[in-house]
């Protein structure tokens, strides 16, 4: 295989604050091929959202500060860009969903006219987008980029596509509204997609309906998604990877058959029994004592040794480094050949 | 989520303090907010301290030395002396006592008669609401200084008049504040959470609505010290505020535009007093606002 | 024949539309006819997404509206024929625990004057000294599996799962029967979720608590709950045991629901790369 899409390859960052300096990431490495949806998940305050937002370069310098790795974007390495060129990437190479549909559209314009803008803006990098010869006229290429818009809500399933160019972002219920920044998400053919919980604020029906959209467009344009959510159900449900962050490291990656089929690493297999299931009985959901440590101050080696029901005295001595335990499966945990054994106890 | 989880309880020894040290952290963070507080502090330090420690305390009392008239700035004083042979200096000095004093009074009144309009009215709604914020409107049309002059020229001049003569056309803005945050408060889940308790309306806006709303209103306390000031100055400038000899810093500017530019000095030390206290009032009312206003926060 | 709990009746809520310059808005009809009855002890499941009346019904049973139409009945007393009096009794009676623990404490009070609220609004029915409430929210506290070093501390020194705590707390000071939760763990990790489901289930088996639970979230509602009814736009469309409306769910709705619930099941392919 050549280059992977994104790479992400030992990434620290620092924020500071008036508490201290927090180490947010710890070491972050993760690989996106193209076709490759990875489910980037954990509880609140893990890191799975500052992960998401350094891809971006959204997350504002200070507070937070690299202090090592490298994010590379095909080759090329994001940290090193000029904000000015990070811009030209984002919308075009790189596209962005966040969880709340209705803060991220501007209420004053018509969507159409918001979608055209953003073609537009990717037709500057690659005028392929919009299939109009960059030599084209302006009038030329607005009418393009409006067709282009037509297209892509057409696309993402808003009935009566091309006249609801024309609406303004209220006239749209939340999960249409979620559709139209997917479309204009997409609209500039991102080789990279970066879903930030697009489905935490919708309801279960429309929110299947958007993860089902998010598969299809992979297939279409060929994408990588780094789909960062809370939920191991909405992984299950769409992702091809997943990567399961705690406390600013990534405890437990690979297939999501393989990571949800037979989880290896305790904080995992914590979550996964914290998922009420049919047999579940009442009473008997196993949840997760204690809560995300401190990160200005973390716990010695394991940052899950705490509350991890199978810790050890070794599990404090150093930070457990990634072991494979199959196919591109690898969870860091000083102890999971054991797991098995331990589990069946 | 953009920084880490918050910290649980158990990670603090004395929550209150912490708080204050927090909040005092993010304060400190602008030095404009930083000076604002240090000018302010002064200010203070001369309302208390200003007649006691004025060089020329005579002077103060409304003694003259026609001998000494119009001396410029020089060491024995240093900011000359005027058309009575008074230093000029221990005069701005005492006149910091009445100026942020009348300043505080007009606010204070301004800001409790504001808060119980604006609240009975954000709370009552309906017809209440109606009657009362057309009230505030009405005042609102009539230009507050001319306001001032009028009630000042039927009550007749002296500080208390002073004081209440501006503070009724000053609780206006109050009102309109905390009305819009009363209606604002009164949708938080917190109050539904006591509705649904049984609490009576009183017991609502009294323990759930108002100390939500104490914020802004000390925020725009801060920032209103320094036109409170102004107002006083003004009043006094145009000679129906506080009477000579009771120093005071409109006043004082008022009896020396007629000896400008020839003997500037007479004018700049209580300008300069009268700007850098609506400075340093509206500096700390900027700083404020960042570590109370919760939505200018985070 | 068990006892009824709480008693909805054929209830209506129409918010009347407006007319104005700037265009006029339809009356709204957010509940139609919804009947439905709630045990002595059982946990009753409202399901519903974002519109269908669940929230315009919890706060109709909290008697923070009047429905148009239709009686609500808490054990036998229709809650539309209550003198003010004893209204503020029944209050006493049925509680709520909100969605959003970060929104529904006050942050200016302490976590004691948040908990003793109720007892001290209730003082008459409940007659407590200052000492006994003192102890009475030291136990409350500890019944929630927090501790009295928490008492004199405010919201926003706690974590969202704590902050729950504290708010179940509160709903459970003035002793109430019914304990109506609108959605009291969406807001949380999986992993509080699950501590606080735990919880909920230790309460009412302890203390016989009936609880009328709101949720769009069907696996918790399936792991918690007896019975279950989903709201759609305002009407009843299904309800029954909750064993028997997730094996065999009769209507559309339902059967859509869910189908789109976010289960974790391996899927059958395996992702391809790697």
């Amino acid at each position: 295989m050549t280059q992977p899409l994104l790479s992400i390859r030992d990434l620290h960052l620092r924020m500071s604050s008036f508490d201290g300096r927090a180490h947010v990431l710890n070491g972050i490495n993760l690989t996106v091929n193209r076709g490759e949806i990875w489910g980037l998940v954990g509880e609140s305050g893990c890191g799975k959202s500052l992960t998401g937002l350094s891809v971006s370069r959204l997350q504002p310098t200070p507070p937070a500060h690299y202090t090592a790795g490298e994010i590379l974007l095909e080759g090329h390495d994001l940290l090193k860009l000029s904000q000015a060129e990070m811009q030209r990437l984002r919308g075009k190479r790189i596209g962005m969903i966040f969880q709340d549909p209705t803060t991220n559209l501007n209420p004053a314009f018509r969507i159409g006219d918001q979608l055209v803008d953003v073609a537009l803006a990717a037709a500057e990098r690659d005028p392929d987008v919009i299939g109009c010869s960059p030599n084209a006229g302006r009038r030329e290429r607005r009418q393009a980029a409006r067709k282009l818009a037509g297209e892509m809500l057409a696309r993402v399933g808003i009935p009566n596509a091309l006249a609801r160019l024309n609406d303004y972002p209220h006239q749209f219920s939340g999960g249409m509204r979620q559709r139209v920044l997917i479309a204009m998400a997409l609209i500039g053919r991102p080789d990279l997609l970066i879903a930030d919980e697009p489905t935490t604020a919708l309801d279960v029906s429309v929110q299947a309906q958007i993860l089902e959209l998010i598969k299809n467009s992979v297939k279409d344009f060929d994408m990588g998604v780094v789909l960062i959510t809370h939920n191991l159900g909405v992984v299950a449900q769409t992702c091809s990877h997943v990567a399961v962050m705690y406390a600013g490291n990534i405890v437990e990656s690979g297939p999501v058959a393989a990571v949800i089929g037979n989880p290896v690493h305790p904080y995992t297999r914590a979550l996964m029994s914290a998922i009420p299931t049919r047999e579940t009985r009442r009473g008997e959901l196993r949840g997760l004592a204690g809560s995300v440590p401190n990160l200005i101050t973390p716990p010695p080696g394991c940052r899950f040794a705490p509350r991890c029901q199978f810790a050890q005295p070794a599990c404090t001595a150093a930070m457990p480094t990634p072991v494979s335990v199959g196919d591109s499966h690898a969870a860091a945990c000083i102890r999971v050949n054991e797991m098995e054994a331990l589990v069946d106890d | 989520m953009t920084t880490t989880e918050p910290n649980t309880a158990d990670d603090f020894a004395t929550p209150r303090r912490d708080r204050l040290r927090r909040a005092f952290f993010r304060f400190s963070q602008s030095k404009l907010s930083m000076l604002g507080a240090a000018i302010v502090a002064v200010v203070i330090f001369f309302t208390v301290f200003g007649t006691v420690l004025a060089p020329y305390p005579e002077h103060v009392g409304g003694g003259v030395d026609t001998a000494s008239r119009f001396i410029p700035p020089s060491a024995a004083h240093p900011f000359g002396t005027n058309e009575l042979g008074q230093d000029v200096l221990s005069l701005v000095m005492a006149g910091t006592t009445v100026s942020v004093l009348a300043g505080f009074g007009v606010v204070l009144i301004g800001s409790v008669i504001g808060t119980l309009v604006g609240a009975v009215a954000g709370f009552a709604r309906g017809w209440v609401d109606e009657v009362l914020m057309r009230l505030t409107d009405l005042t609102l049309t009539i230009p507050g200084l001319i306001l001032a002059m009028a009630i000042a020229a039927a009550l007749g001049s002296g500080f208390g008049n002073m004081v209440i003569a501006i503070a009724l056309s000053w609780w206006p803005g109050y009102a309109r504040l905390v009305r819009g945050e009363v209606l604002a408060a009164r949708e938080e889940v917190y109050v539904t959470a006591a509705r649904a308790l049984g609490a009576t309306p009183k017991r609502i806006l009294f323990r759930h609505i108002l100390p939500n709303v104490v914020s802004p209103i000390i925020v725009k306390m801060s920032l209103d010290m320094g036109f409170a000031i102004l107002t006083v100055a003004g009043l006094g400038f145009i000679g129906i505020g506080v009477r000579p000899p009771t120093p005071e810093w409109g006043t004082l500017l008022s009896v020396s535009r007629s000896y400008m530019p020839d003997y500037w000095w007479t004018a700049m030390a209580p300008g300069m007093a009268m700007f850098l206290a609506v400075f340093g009032f509206n500096l700390l009312g900027d700083g404020l606002r960042d570590i109370l206003d919760p939505k200018a926060r985070r | 024949m068990t006892e009824i709990m709480l008693e909805i009746d054929n209830v209506s809520k129409i918010y009347p539309g407006r007319r104005g310059i700037f265009g006029s808005s339809p009356e709204v009809h957010a509940l139609k006819n919804v009947s439905l009855s709630v045990r002595k002890g059982e946990s009753f499941g409202l399901v519903g997404e974002s519109g269908s009346g669940k929230t315009t019904l919890t706060r109709s049973i909290l008697h923070l509206e009047t429905p148009t139409s239709g009686s609500i009945r808490v054990q036998g007393q229709d809650l539309g024929k209550l003198s003010d009096a004893e209204l503020r009794r029944l209050r006493s009676r049925v509680q709520i625990v909100f969605q959003d623990p970060y929104a529904s404490l006050n942050p200016r009070m302490s976590v004691y004057d948040i908990i003793t609220e109720p007892l001290v609004i209730h003082h008459e029915t409940l007659g407590l000294t200052n000492r006994q409430r003192s102890d009475r929210a030291a136990e409350l506290l500890s019944l929630v599996g927090m501790g009295p070093q928490h008492l004199h501390r405010y919201p926003h020194e706690f974590s969202g799962g704590q902050r729950q705590r504290i708010c179940i707390a509160r709903a459970l000071a003035s002793g109430p029967e019914l304990l109506l939760l609108d959605e009291p763990t969406s807001a949380l990790d999986v992993s509080v979720q699950a501590q606080v489901l735990n919880l909920l289930c230790e309460l009412q088996d302890r203390l016989g608590l009936t609880y009328f639970f709101i949720s769009h979230d069907l696996a918790v509602v399936r792991y918690l709950c007896d019975r279950v009814a989903l709201i759609n736009r305002g009407e009843l469309v299904e309800q029954g045991d909750c064993a028997d409306i997730f094996d065999a769910p009769e209507s559309e709705y339902a059967r859509m629901l869910i189908g789109a619930m976010p289960e974790v099941k391996v899927p059958a392919s395996a992702g391809r790369g790697g």
